[in-house]
């Protein structure tokens, strides 16, 4: 009797029905697709994305070359030369970092006492000639003027998890 | 000359041309899709003669099954070019033979009359509701009766020899048995046991 | 001399009438299947060229079109350039006997459904000539199999005919939409149920669709018989592809759907109220609603196995309709029901 109701239901296509049913209700189902340039995912605070440098409120460059990042990079992605300055603080006279070999692990930003070397949130660059994969001094800091208020957000929103 | 005098000279020369070209290539696939083309003009020539069951049968059935076939088959060979042309040479009196027996049969069968005036045998028009299809199994299923049934039960007893004689039961066959795979489920297979935790 | 060359000219412009509008729905069929397996996936599907990407097939026809064709050294060309147009010739050229509404036809003949049937049979050498010349193992592999499926479910396809040809007692695809005249429960659907399932699925079958694309098997046998194919060449075998199946949708509309005829005619309020659509309409209603279940059925299952193919071909459908005709002559005999009185 089952044998018979089995025939009877391959015979019906009763499966293939059922499969059509589910995709037939995903045709009809709401649409999740994000239209990215115009709409973008949501980004967590601790994202990281390109570097920058950051400075203090009153213009002066944070890092100290302790060379913490340098040492911890996993990738040897960064180079640091340091130098006294004229008024006799330690600062870098070359700070590099290769985005090709940079694998965006995020230590650097941990490693550093005084939070100058930072990820920020921005993930859409490109490069169009060789050689503007190595980020400089310059580059860095100019990136961290741009986006200060968006870091010093992310970095205070992360705050209470630390 | 009218259109359908042109549609003839036209597709007569396409038909004698590829026929005479399934002889002499040399590629048997090519020989195979000039045959293919010989079966679709003279499709087109019985068409003019207004017999569109047969011509479209010649397709259908020729073209569309046999030839594909064929074609399956001829593609898999590799044929060595050398030997097909020794082996023609070889069989060529006999071949002369058959072709001359073959000759004189068709001419003996079709008798002079029906190899008159090509005009008179195309202008022999039906009114424009005469299905050729209809009158041919009139034809079939009075008159004709017993030897189509007759060639039918041949037909069948050809495939089922050649099914039988090349058909060898592999032992130890893997075979799917889709329907017993359908049968199963999860009540007959799967039985949860509830055990205590051994400590 | 001068009717002769206006009747060529009037016929010439019929051709085109029927051919022009055939390239834009398959044009509009690459993009509505794009969307609707969107749909499916829960995705969007195109709609950066253009309102809703309306301008994609366009956009793909130029790409496609500028693009170089590649013949293979070890190919053989002239078979190879030969294939597509095979394919497309076969597809297109089926439509000279299709009906789109009463009187509506190109060439009206006797045996019009043999006609489509002999040209579908055709569509299978454009295949086999570009698997044989492309002179690639992918390519005859997949001309090999589609081969042996065309032909396989060739019969399965000509015996549901034969059904369609008893119950209308007609070969004229004309005649047969007429007989099924009177409202939906006259059209043949009902009384031929199985028969219809069998063409529908021996339809797929033949269009090399999913999930019977044994031809391409972009798993197995990476594109199947158009590896080697690029560019326009592509391009006119994609266009076979989708003419072909808009022409099976077609004949499934005409012969058991009742092609161009009102699905309200006989109810007494409905009829009357949609009795001003044209046929047409009706006709393409239809036919739209199978090319949507051909992308359904791409959109869900997956793709038979190749001796699964041919045991469903051969052991299943061919019995059932077999069976089926079997069934039907005793239908027709006893005179049953609004169909065969």
């Amino acid at each position: 009797m089952r044998s018979f109701k089995e025939l009877v239901k391959s015979f019906m296509l009763w499966e293939l029905l059922m499969g059509l049913k589910v995709t037939g209700k995903y045709v009809l189902s709401k649409k999740i697709t994000i239209q990215y340039p115009e709409e973008q995912t949501p980004i967590s605070p601790r994202f990281r994305g390109l570097h920058a440098l950051r400075r203090y409120a009153n213009g002066e460059e944070r890092c100290i070359a302790c060379k913490l990042c340098e040492a911890v990079c996993p990738a040897l992605a960064i180079t640091i030369e340091a130098e006294p300055r004229e008024d006799g603080s330690r600062r870098t006279t070359r700070y590099d970092i290769d985005l090709f070999k940079c694998i965006y692990c995020g230590f650097c930003e941990e490693s550093c006492p005084v939070d100058s070397i930072v990820e920020t949130h921005w993930s859409q660059y490109h490069f169009e000639n060789r050689g503007e994969n190595i980020m400089t001094k310059p580059m860095l800091l100019a990136i961290g003027d741009r986006y200060e208020k968006e870091i010093a957000k992310a970095r205070s929103d992360d705050a209470a998890y630390r | 000359m009218s259109v359908e005098k042109l549609v003839f000279y036209v597709f007569s020369a396409i038909l004698i041309g590829s026929a005479s070209m399934v002889i002499f290539s040399r590629q048997s696939v090519r020989a195979a899709l000039f045959l293919i083309v010989a079966f679709c003009s003279s499709a087109v020539l019985w068409m003019l003669l207004e017999a569109e069951f047969l011509s479209l049968l010649l397709i259908f059935v020729y073209v569309g099954a046999v030839m594909t076939l064929f074609m399956f088959v001829v593609m898999m060979l590799n044929l060595d070019q050398e030997t097909v042309q020794e082996k023609f040479v070889r069989y060529l009196p006999i071949a002369l033979i058959l072709v001359v027996l073959m000759v004189a049969i068709l001419i003996f069968s079709v008798k002079s009359t029906h190899l008159g005036d090509l005009g008179q045998a195309m202008s022999s028009h039906h009114s424009a509701d005469y299905s050729n299809t209809k009158a041919l199994g009139m034809l079939l299923y009075t008159h004709y009766f017993y030897a189509f049934e007759l060639a039918a039960v041949i037909l069948l007893i050809a495939i089922v020899a050649a099914i039988g004689l090349t058909h060898r039961e592999k032992e130890n066959n893997k075979r799917q048995r889709i329907s017993e795979q359908l049968k199963a489920n999860k009540k007959d297979r799967l039985t949860i046991i509830d055990m205590e935790a051994e400590e | 001399m001068i009717n002769v060359l206006i009747d060529l000219l009037w016929i010439v412009l019929k051709i085109l009438l029927i051919a022009i509008p055939l390239l834009g729905a398959v044009a509009y069929m690459t993009l509505a299947e794009r969307k609707i397996l969107a749909y499916a996936h829960v995705r969007i599907g195109p709609n950066r060229v253009g309102l809703f990407g309306l301008l994609q097939p366009l956009a793909d026809g130029v790409k496609l079109f500028f693009k170089e064709i590649i013949i293979p050294s070890k190919a053989n060309p002239i078979i190879f350039l030969l294939a597509p147009l095979v394919s497309f010739a076969t597809a297109a050229a089926a439509w000279a006997v299709i009906p789109f509404n009463k009187g509506w036809i190109l060439a009206n003949v006797n045996a019009s459904i043999l006609y489509v049937l002999a040209l579908t049979s055709l569509g299978v050498y454009g295949i086999l000539m570009a698997g044989w010349a492309s002179n690639s193992k992918y390519a005859l592999l997949g001309a090999m199999r589609s081969a042996a499926q065309v032909v396989s479910y060739e019969i399965a396809m000509g015996f549901a005919l034969v059904g369609v040809l008893m119950a209308a007692d007609s070969t004229n695809l004309q005649d047969i939409v007429l007989h099924q005249q009177g409202g939906f429960w006259h059209w043949y659907w009902l009384p031929l149920l199985p028969l219809f399932v069998v063409y529908w699925i021996s339809g797929v079958a033949e269009t090399n669709r999913l999930p019977f694309d044994m031809a391409e098997g972009e798993a197995e046998i990476v594109a199947g018989f158009h590896v080697e194919y690029s560019g326009m060449s592509f391009a006119i075998f994609f266009l076979a592809e989708y003419a072909n199946m808009i022409l099976i949708s077609a004949l499934a509309s005409l012969l058991f759907f009742g092609g161009w005829l009102s699905p309200f005619e006989g109810i007494p309020l409905l009829g009357t109220l949609f009795s001003w659509v044209p046929g047409i309409f009706w006709f393409f209603a239809k036919m739209a609603g199978f090319l949507f279940l051909y992308v359904w059925l791409r959109a869900t299952f997956p793709r038979y196995r190749y001796d699964q193919i041919m045991h469903l071909g051969w052991k299943v459908l061919i019995p059932v309709t077999i069976v089926w005709i079997v069934v039907l002559g005793l239908l027709i005999e006893c005179k049953v029901g609004p169909w065969f009185s």
